[in-house]
Parts: C-alpha cells; sequence; structure tokens
C-alpha cells in the first residue's frame, strides 16, 4: 500500500509538486500497480546473479581528453537555455 | 502511380529509372500528409523545407547521372524523440514543446549521409511512455484502419504514417513493444533489434538498458535495407557493437521454430491466436519444423519490467529541471521552480513512472524490489538461452489484442500495461523481435511476432522474408 503520506515523500525525493488531488489519485494508483509487481516474490531467486545489461561489454572506455566544441555549438546549447548571463547558465541562488 | 504508395525498393527503382524524381516523391508524400494529418494526427512537425532540399539535392546528382545508394532521395518520417539537428524534439511532452535539436543523433546522422530524406517528425506517447499513443500531451494519433481505435504505442505516429502512406518508412524506437505492437495494430513491418546493434545517441532517453532505435517499414525487405543503413558500433554510445554474423544463410527445411507454450494462455484474444497460429502453420506446411517449447518466467516478465523501467526512468528524467533546456517555470527559490515545473511539464504517466521509480530505488525497498527484479531478468535471459539451444526462433502473437477503442484503457493503467505482455521480455533479455503483418479480424490488422537469439536479428528478417515471399 502506498499511502498519501508515502506519495509525498517519493514526490520530495523526485522533486515532483503535487496537487492534494493528485496525491490522492497517485496514491490510489500506484498501490495498485504495487500489488501486480509484488507477483516476484513468488519467484525463489537466492543465489541468482542480478542483470544490469545484457551486452556483455565490460570497462569500454574512451582517452581522458576533452572534446573541443566549436562556437557554433556552444551557442546552439547556451540558446536553449532559459536562463543566460555571459554565456554561464543562471540559476537561483543555492545557499 | 501513386508514388506515397511505394516501398523503399520500389521508390529505389523508379528513381534510378527516372520514372519520378525525388522532388516528386517528396511531393506526393507531403501532399498525402497535409491531406490526411488533421484527421490521423500522425506529424507533430513537418519538416517540408528541409525534406524537399535534400530531394533536389538528389534529383541532382541523378541529373548529372552519379549513382545513387537504396535510401537516396526517399522519404522517411522520424519518432519525435530522436535528435534531427535543427527541428523542433519534444517527446510529445510539454516539456520539450519548444525544444530545438541541437545536434542529429546517430542514426539521423547515418540517414543522412545515405541520401534521405526527413519529411517530418511523429507523434509518440510522452517520452515513450504508453502503449496507444494517448499519452501525447499534445494530440491523439488515430488508427487509419479504424479511426475510432488507437494505433497502439508509443511509435504510434510513426505507424500510423506507414500505414496511412504518409511515409515511405519511418524510425521507431521499442522499450517494452513501442515498435512491434502499434506495428501490429496498424498492419506495418517492425524491427526491435538486438540492445546494442543500433546507437541511442541523439534518442531521448527513457529506460537506457531497453531503449532500441528500429526501422518501421511497409515490408520485411525494406526493415532490412534500414536496419543495414542504421546499424553498427558507435563511439558515442558505449553499449553498441558490431555483429559477427550478419548474414543468414538458413534454409526453410532446417529452420526450428519454437512456440513458447505460456503465450497462449488466457487473456489473448480467440481471433489473434487463430491469427497466430495460421501463420505458423504456412511455415509448416513451407517445410519448417515447428516444436512447442516453454519459457517458464515469462508470466514474470510484465512486473519485473514495471520495477527495471521505472528506476530507469526515475533517473534518467531527473535532468528535466527547468534550468538548462526545456520548460522552465519560475519559483521563489531553486526547489519550488523545480516542482512547479516538472508539475506544468509532466503528464501523469510520465509521473506515474518517476515515482515508482523513485519508489522502488529508495532506501529500504531496493533489496525488494529493484535488486529483486534484476535477478528476476537473469531468470529471463536465461530461458531464452535454453530455449534457443533447441530452435533458431520462437514465434507468437505481438499484443493479446487488435487495436482498441479510444479512451478504454486511459483509466486503468494496469490493463495498458497488459499490452506489452508478450513483447517485453525481448527487451528485458536484449533479444532482437520482429512483427510482421498476419492477418486482420474484420478491418483490423493482427501481426506475427518472431523472435531470435542475441545477434540472430538477419536471421528472423530472413525468416520473416519467408512468409512475406509466400503471401506477395
Amino acid at each position: 500500500m502506498i499511502t498519501k503520506k508515502k506519495v509525498e515523500n517519493i514526490a520530495k525525493l523526485a522533486r515532483l509538486g503535487l496537487s492534494e488531488k493528485e496525491k490522492e489519485k497517485f496514491s490510489k494508483e500506484l498501490s495498485a500497480i504495487l500489488e501486480f509487481i509484488n507477483k516476484l516474490n513468488e519467484i525463489n531467486v537466492n543465489k541468482i546473479e542480478p542483470t544490469a545489461q545484457v551486452t556483455g561489454l565490460e570497462n569500454v572506455s574512451r582517452k581522458d581528453s576533452s572534446i573541443k566544441k566549436t562556437k557554433e555549438e556552444t551557442d546552439k546549447l547556451l540558446s536553449l537555455s532559459p536562463d543566460t548571463k555571459d554565456r554561464h547558465v543562471k540559476v537561483k541562488a543555492i545557499l | 502511380m501513386k508514388l506515397d504508395k511505394l516501398t523503399i525498393k520500389q521508390a529505389n527503382q523508379g528513381l534510378k529509372k527516372k520514372e519520378f524524381s525525388s522532388v516528386e516523391l517528396t511531393e506526393a508524400v507531403l501532399d498525402r500528409i497535409k491531406k490526411r494529418n488533421k484527421e490521423i494526427n500522425a506529424y507533430l512537425t513537418i519538416s517540408e523545407e528541409l525534406a524537399l532540399n535534400q530531394a533536389k539535392r538528389v534529383d541532382r546528382k541523378i541529373k548529372n547521372k552519379e549513382e545513387i545508394n537504396i535510401l537516396e532521395g526517399i522519404p522517411l518520417a522520424v519518432k519525435d524523440a530522436i535528435l534531427v539537428d535543427g527541428i523542433r524534439c519534444t517527446a510529445a511532452s510539454k516539456i520539450l514543446e519548444n525544444y530545438i535539436a541541437p545536434y542529429d543523433a546517430t542514426v539521423i546522422k547515418k540517414l543522412k549521409k545515405a541520401g534521405a530524406v526527413f519529411v517530418g517528425k511523429t507523434n509518440l506517447d510522452e517520452f515513450a511512455m504508453g502503449a496507444s499513443g494517448e499519452n501525447s500531451a499534445f494530440r491523439l494519433t488515430r488508427n487509419p484502419h479504424d479511426l475510432e481505435r488507437v494505433p497502439g504505442g508509443s511509435s504510434s505516429g510513426s505507424a500510423a504514417a506507414i500505414a496511412d502512406n504518409q511515409a515511405i518508412y519511418a524510425l521507431g524506437s521499442d522499450t517494452g513493444g513501442s515498435i512491434r505492437q502499434p506495428s501490429s495494430m496498424c498492419g506495418i513491418v517492425g524491427l526491435k533489434t538486438t540492445y546494442g546493434r543500433v546507437s541511442r545517441y541523439g534518442l531521448i532517453a527513457h529506460a537506457s538498458s531497453l531503449d532500441q532505435i528500429g526501422p518501421m517499414t511497409k515490408t520485411v525487405e525494406d526493415a532490412r535495407i534500414v536496419f543495414d543503413a542504421i546499424k553498427g558500433k558507435d563511439i558515442k554510445d558505449s553499449t553498441t557493437m558490431d555483429s559477427q554474423n550478419e548474414e543468414s544463410k538458413i534454409k526453410i527445411k532446417d529452420l526450428k521454430i519454437g512456440i513458447p507454450k505460456e503465450y497462449f494462455v488466457k487473456g489473448i484474444d480467440p481471433d489473434v491466436e487463430k491469427i497466430v497460429k495460421k501463420a505458423i502453420n504456412k511455415y509448416e506446411k513451407m517445410g519448417a519444423k515447428v516444436m512447442e517449447v516453454s519459457l517458464p518466467h515469462a508470466e514474470y516478465a510484465l512486473a519485473c519490467y514495471y520495477i527495471i523501467m521505472p528506476a530507469e526512468v526515475s533517473t534518467n528524467l531527473a535532468r528535466y529541471d527547468g534550468i538548462r533546456y526545456g520548460l522552465s517555470e519560475k519559483g521563489e527559490n531553486l526547489l519550488e521552480g523545480y516542482l512547479k515545473t516538472k508539475q506544468k511539464g509532466f503528464g501523469d504517466e510520465v509521473t506515474r513512472r518517476i515515482m515508482m521509480g523513485t519508489y522502488v530505488l529508495s532506501a529500504g525497498y531496493y533489496d525488494a524490489y529493484y535488486l529483486r527484479a534484476q535477478k528476476v531478468r537473469t531468470l529471463i535471459k536465461q530461458d531464452f538461452n535454453d530455449v534457443f539451444k533447441k530452435v533458431d526462433v520462437l514465434m507468437g502473437p505481438v499484443s493479446p489484442t487488435p487495436a482498441f477503442k479510444i479512451g478504454e484503457k486511459m483509466d486503468d493503467p494496469i490493463s495498458m500495461y497488459l499490452n506489452d505482455i508478450y513483447t517485453i521480455s525481448a527487451n528485458l533479455a536484449g533479444i532482437p523481435a520482429i512483427s510482421i503483418p498476419a492477418g486482420k479480424i474484420e478491418n483490423l490488422p493482427v501481426g506475427l511476432q518472431i523472435m531470435g537469439n542475441q545477434f540472430d536479428d538477419e536471421k528472423i528478417l530472413q525468416v520473416a522474408k519467408f512468409y512475406e515471399n509466400k503471401n506477395l
């Protein structure tokens, strides 16, 4: 069961804003989904290794050097930002 | 000749023989889009100017008697979750409503090099999360075979566009069935490749250990052409690799087909079952050997997926914070800005998945849900490893039902999730699978799913072609 209080806690962790009505709605819906995924408790998974990826590739690396971007490329990225100052992305004060 | 109806192969031959120009072909497709998009809503953005410029360039090459590539001058549609430099890319989400892609996805770069013509970006469920297309934040795509029904999803617009001749071919992406299920419901061919054979660079991330881009086409032959053009190792996606066996020469007489008995239990529409079994029967008549097999953990795939996928969603979508790009709602402080941006920007299904993922990854629940699901994923993969020691391919349904009515499943997330019950395992195991048209229930198409062992993409394409050749 995912109570309204739990919904509030999850939303806080995920930085999601929710209305009171949405909290009620998601409490109901997420509880139903949770009940559904609890099906996995039927299986014995002792001694089974977890799978995080299926390719079998390991430690794919590249040379530790920066990739130079042209001004045209950086301009495009900056133009997507909602707020900039002197070619920097502007953020509200954190502290 | 109705140019919009052509396949890639036919269009290529026509261009080579100068029966028509690339501009004429592109205009025929654009005319069809303009005529039909108000009703079908397959497209979110039409890139007419880009398309005509690309077509003109190809026509100049043809005029100068230069050789043209198989895809050169042929118009395609791209799911609006794949970036095309300079063209708006929304993922059908309000949070990216005004986002202009700043670079090309690797698959787009490859297709541009091959001379492709980009006519537009197709509708989808928001962030590719859904099985009906109804989760698009902008418009509802309708199934061209029945306007009261959904086209399937999440690659809803790409499937509807191909079924309605609004492009010669399309790209989709598949995380749990999002290429195959709409392909089945719209009566086209859709290929989900082995995880790692096609680069994900420039695909807006949904669940990264499951996502794959793939072709959606009118024929199996075309799917192979597009796959060959987009596949291969990419330095920008470190999960990609080249395959060692890029050709399949299996003969129908040597083909061993496995029928997973778990795919024909309660829940499947009896008419879907009949069509799928009839298609398999045709293979048997052609000389293939058919045998029943078992995937003992198949019944756990959906629950496993609905833990792993949301977990990855919750991390991937944390980037939409309104700071570097996308919708940005102002707040009194940083936190309030985040809360408002996400509340306004994300639809219900996206919010549900972020919350579910956050929950299963949170302290105290990680072992019980996420780690357990990863272990079950091992068992599901093991099932396939075992079964492919005995058979070459597996065959079964794509989706338990044909296209359903608009609105029918929107209030019940779990009944919507059940649509993917036969497609999800291939993503969890990273194996290739294709949907090909197998028949119709009245006017509603039903697909046959063919699954292969990891890296056997070419083999399943060849096996699918046996059926296509027989039914031409």
